[in-house]
């Protein structure tokens, strides 16, 4: 199956089909990320509850302190 | 071409135009760190004519900021120079017009309740999330905006807070990050300072000339190395029962409770220390004390003290830059050993 993350088309593998474990491979932290499904923002609660499915639309914004 | 010459191109951009740049005359901008963000935050608002710049750093200058921290030279990193001290004086030379204040000075909650005073818009340019939330609260109780940027090697983003309006920080964080997470390892180049600093000064002139309907309203990210961007509209995050912009606001981060006393500085094997009453330095007296201990240098605004592997630097306002450890034990233990 793949999803699109921020513009790009990755393939997601069996058994981390969820929006925690896509967070997870991009070595995130989910309390410091917003995500969002298709122009729906995900509650931080329902990361690893939401199974993503072929062809979502995923957008990834994550905070860092820098400056 | 003339000095009257100067902003037409500005005034020619339609949604600007002759009132938009007296409105930007008539603008006071607080720029809070004089870092990459804040040099070129500060640079860009002076060109474009703001009335007035207060822009606040508690940093001096050091050779590796110049690869990106665009208002300094090879002789304000040999000397030292306090950035914002520095930064006001490539600033006035940029601009003469502009009324620039600096202030070196580590922003905890009494200061920015004496910086906000008159002010239009905050602009972030800190390294770090104890700042930025203190940012967060003040603009919430003094109803003043604020441009959140931040960026990490080829990765930046943006959020522009309104009070009363956007959703602020506190709503979409859920804990406080800490500063000095990636910095070490993943540096930063130039360009995503740059891009981070394009939309937080567009957002600005969009706000000062009156032109709400053309902000972003997005939380914006991107990383120009993997040719990635990303745009969330947040408008739906703004939370009833946040305690920064809810219905029942405690501004948790201008509560004393909150305030650090020391912090790691972001990249820099730095922890800062800071006295929790005010007090001044004598550094004359200083330098006498701890001349036999290490070598000193020192100019008008601080004092630098080696000794074995660590180098402690010394202001005027009491405060203590421990370089050579990230251990706020050790640099506490270094820091009463000197200062008692």
């Amino acid at each position: 199956m793949s999803v699109f993350v921020n513009g790009k088309e990755i393939v997601i593998s069996t058994g981390k089909n969820t929006i925690l474990s896509l967070i997870e491979s991009y070595e995130l932290n989910p309390k410091l990320v917003i995500v969002e499904r298709n122009k729906e923002i995900i509650e931080k609660d329902n990361y690893k509850s939401t199974i993503l499915k072929q062809g979502d639309h995923i957008e990834i914004v994550h905070f860092v302190g820098g400056g | 071409m003339t000095v009257i010459d100067r902003y037409s191109r500005q005034e020619l951009f339609q949604p600007i135009g002759k009132l938009g740049q007296q409105n930007i005359r008539n603008s006071h901008a607080l720029v809070i760190g004089a870092g990459a963000l804040g040099t070129a935050i500060a640079e860009s608002l002076t060109r474009a004519g703001i009335g007035k710049l207060t822009i606040v750093d508690r940093d001096y200058v050091e050779w590796s900021n110049l690869q990106r921290q665009q208002l300094y030279s090879e002789a304000d990193a040999r000397d030292r120079i306090p950035k914002a001290v520095a930064a006001k004086k490539r600033l006035y030379d940029i601009n003469s017009d502009v009324e620039v204040v600096s202030q070196v000075m580590d922003v905890s909650i009494e200061e920015i309740e004496q910086l906000i005073i008159d002010v239009d818009i905050i602009l972030d340019a800190t390294d770090n999330f104890d700042t930025r939330l203190l940012i967060n609260d003040i603009s919430q109780k003094a109803n003043i905006p604020w441009i959140y940027g931040a960026c990490v090697g080829s990765y930046g983003l943006s959020l522009t807070i309104i009070p009363g309006e956007t959703p602020c920080l506190q709503c979409l964080l859920d804990t406080i990050p800490l500063g000095g997470m990636t910095c070490d390892t993943a540096g930063i180049i130039s360009p995503a300072v740059q891009i981070v600093v394009a939309h937080q000064v567009t957002e600005a002139i969009k706000l000062l000339t009156g032109n709400q309907s053309s902000l972003r309203g997005s939380l914006l990210s991107f990383d120009l190395w993997l040719n990635q961007s990303s745009s969330i509209a947040v408008d739906k995050m703004k939370k009833e029962d946040c305690p920064s912009c809810g219905n029942i606001p405690s501004y948790p981060f201008l509560d004393k409770a909150h305030s650090t006393k020391t912090a790691v500085l972001c990249g820099r094997n730095t922890v800062q220390i800071r006295p929790g009453k005010n007090t001044t330095l004598n550094l004359e007296k200083l330098a006498l004390g701890l001349k036999p201990l290490g070598q000193v240098s020192k100019n008008d605004y601080l004092l630098s003290l080696t000794t074995g592997e660590h180098r402690l630097v010394f202001f005027t306002d009491g405060r203590v830059l421990v370089h050579g450890t990230k251990d706020i034990t050790e640099a506490k233990k270094l820091y009463h050993q000197f200062v008692g």
